[in-house]
């Protein structure tokens, strides 16, 4: 049956919602793990039965689950996520330096080619690597060892790496964002890399333009352009069209460029979602009211999407990893809030209702699209 | 055999209900014969270097031995099996 699973993560278990084509009845089941922080639930988009959950608390650290049938039963697999040279120092918030240590997998990336191999991206702020469906896990120091490692600094959630992008033809070409230092490019599969940073302002930091240490929120990509990125930082949405060598401002008539989430229309390259949120001291729906964003000209020129969507008295967030799109032939567009709500727009934006209301604080969503 | 109480996360997670019984006259040995007997609570009372989790407790005859070598022997009415080694999530839940 063709439809979609959506796989949410939350503050207190994951969830699995299903649906046909016609994404309006929908199946919810969990909570899988019930209790424990679900920063991300991710799928293979070779065998989509083969999905990966990050499962973690403050009591008993990080656990890394594995299903071969698309959610309904789980293993444990690997949660050994040691850095495997010296760890290091990096920025704490009041600017002393603060040994490496790791807290938890934020984002899980399975690959394109291969179903058994899967990336995760951890805090504090380092790639890791599994061939082995998560059995084992090995650090991409490359990243960590960055020469300005040490001028990296967290973000109110930690210094974590929270985007992962694989290009969809060039195996050896990853993005990754940091937050607070960066997005950085590797062409050689993770051996060495490039801060992309160019054409960022940031107010937060001592020097504005620097190479690094600005906070990145998300990047999203089409496949169809993999040169072409599309960022949410702190403040500011950005835009690349040269795989992330210089960036400039497409906020444009937004009423706010403070945000987490962005992403692509599965079908058109052009046309990109956010959510803006009102500031940086204020992490809530920007007047009270939950809009989203559509450019279909890539930036600049925005229409806010509110057809289903409270638009009084709203004060919930959309955290980074809380936004995904499908791929039916109209794009389905979903996100979840803090305030527990998963929303589905079955139309590209243009209409939206909520999938179920009352989940724990949501971390996360993808959408796997099923034949 | 000497008896661990689990907590409910860890419980879930090793998919046992009630107390697990294992051979061991430490606290060390109680971790390795959990971890033994349960992979998946790998890491999740101590970390990767063998250090426990700073919000992990353990109790016996109603005496935190958190902080006492891992080596010593548990006292003699957990070695007994009349009291059993609790394995406790420090209380931070607010």
């Amino acid at each position: 049956m063709a439809g979609v699973r959506v796989l949410v993560g939350t503050r207190k278990g994951a969830f699995v919602l299903t649906s046909d084509e016609g994404r309006r009845d929908w199946k919810i089941e969990g909570p899988h793990f019930a209790g424990w922080e679900i920063y991300h639930v991710a799928g293979s988009p070779i065998d989509p039965d083969r999905i990966w959950a990050s499962q973690s608390g403050g009591w008993f650290g990080q656990v890394m689950q594995h299903s071969k049938d698309g959610g309904q039963t789980w293993d444990a697999v690997g949660n050994d996520f040691s850095y495997a040279t010296q760890a290091g120092t990096h920025q704490h918030y009041d600017g002393t330096l603060k040994p490496w240590v790791f807290n938890r997998v934020w984002h899980i990336e399975p690959s394109l080619t291969d179903v058994d191999t899967v990336y995760a991206g951890v805090e504090d702020a380092a790639l890791f690597k599994s061939t082995d469906s998560g059995t084992t896990w090995n650090e991409l120091t490359a990243l960590r060892e960055h020469g300005t490692g040490p001028e990296w600094q967290p973000g109110a959630g930690g210094l974590c790496l929270h985007t992962i992008l694989l290009h969809p033809t060039d195996e050896n070409r990853i993005f990754t964002a940091i937050s607070a230092a960066g997005a950085f490019r590797s062409d050689d599969g993770g051996g060495s890399w490039l801060p992309i940073n160019k054409g960022l302002l940031s107010g937060e930091i001592p020097q504005q333009e620097a190479e690094v240490g600005h906070c990145v929120h998300k990047i999203a990509m089409h496949p169809d352009r993999p040169d072409t990125l599309f960022m949410q930082k702190h403040w500011d949405v950005m835009r690349s069209d040269n795989a992330g060598d210089q960036w400039v401002d497409v906020g444009g008539d937004l009423p706010t460029d403070f945000g987490f989430a962005i992403d692509v229309h599965a079908h058109e390259p052009e046309t990109v979602y956010v959510v803006p949120i009102t500031s940086d001291y204020l992490h809530v729906a920007h007047e009270g009211r939950l809009r989203v964003y559509r450019s279909r000209t890539g930036g600049n020129e925005w229409e806010p999407l509110t057809k289903g969507l409270p638009q009084e008295h709203c004060y919930v967030n959309v955290l980074r990893d809380a936004m995904a799109v499908d791929k039916l032939d109209e794009c389905g567009v979903y996100f979840g809030t803090t305030g527990g709500q998963v929303y589905a727009s079955p139309d590209g934006g243009d209409t939206w209702d909520a999938i179920v209301r009352d989940l724990p604080a949501v971390l996360s969503v993808e959408v796997q699209t099923l034949a | 055999m000497t008896r661990v109480v689990l907590p409910y996360h860890l419980k879930s997670l090793a998919k046992v209900d009630g107390e697990v019984e294992v051979e061991a006259r430490t606290v060390s040995e109680v971790l390795d014969a959990l971890e033994a007997a349960h992979p998946v609570l790998r890491g999740t009372m101590r970390d990767a270097a063998g250090k426990r989790r700073p919000f992990v407790r353990f109790f016996a005859c109603q005496e935190d031995i958190s902080h006492t070598s891992y080596d010593e022997a548990l006292p003699a009415l957990v070695l007994a099996g009349s009291e059993p080694l609790l394995v406790i999530g420090a209380m931070a839940g607010g």
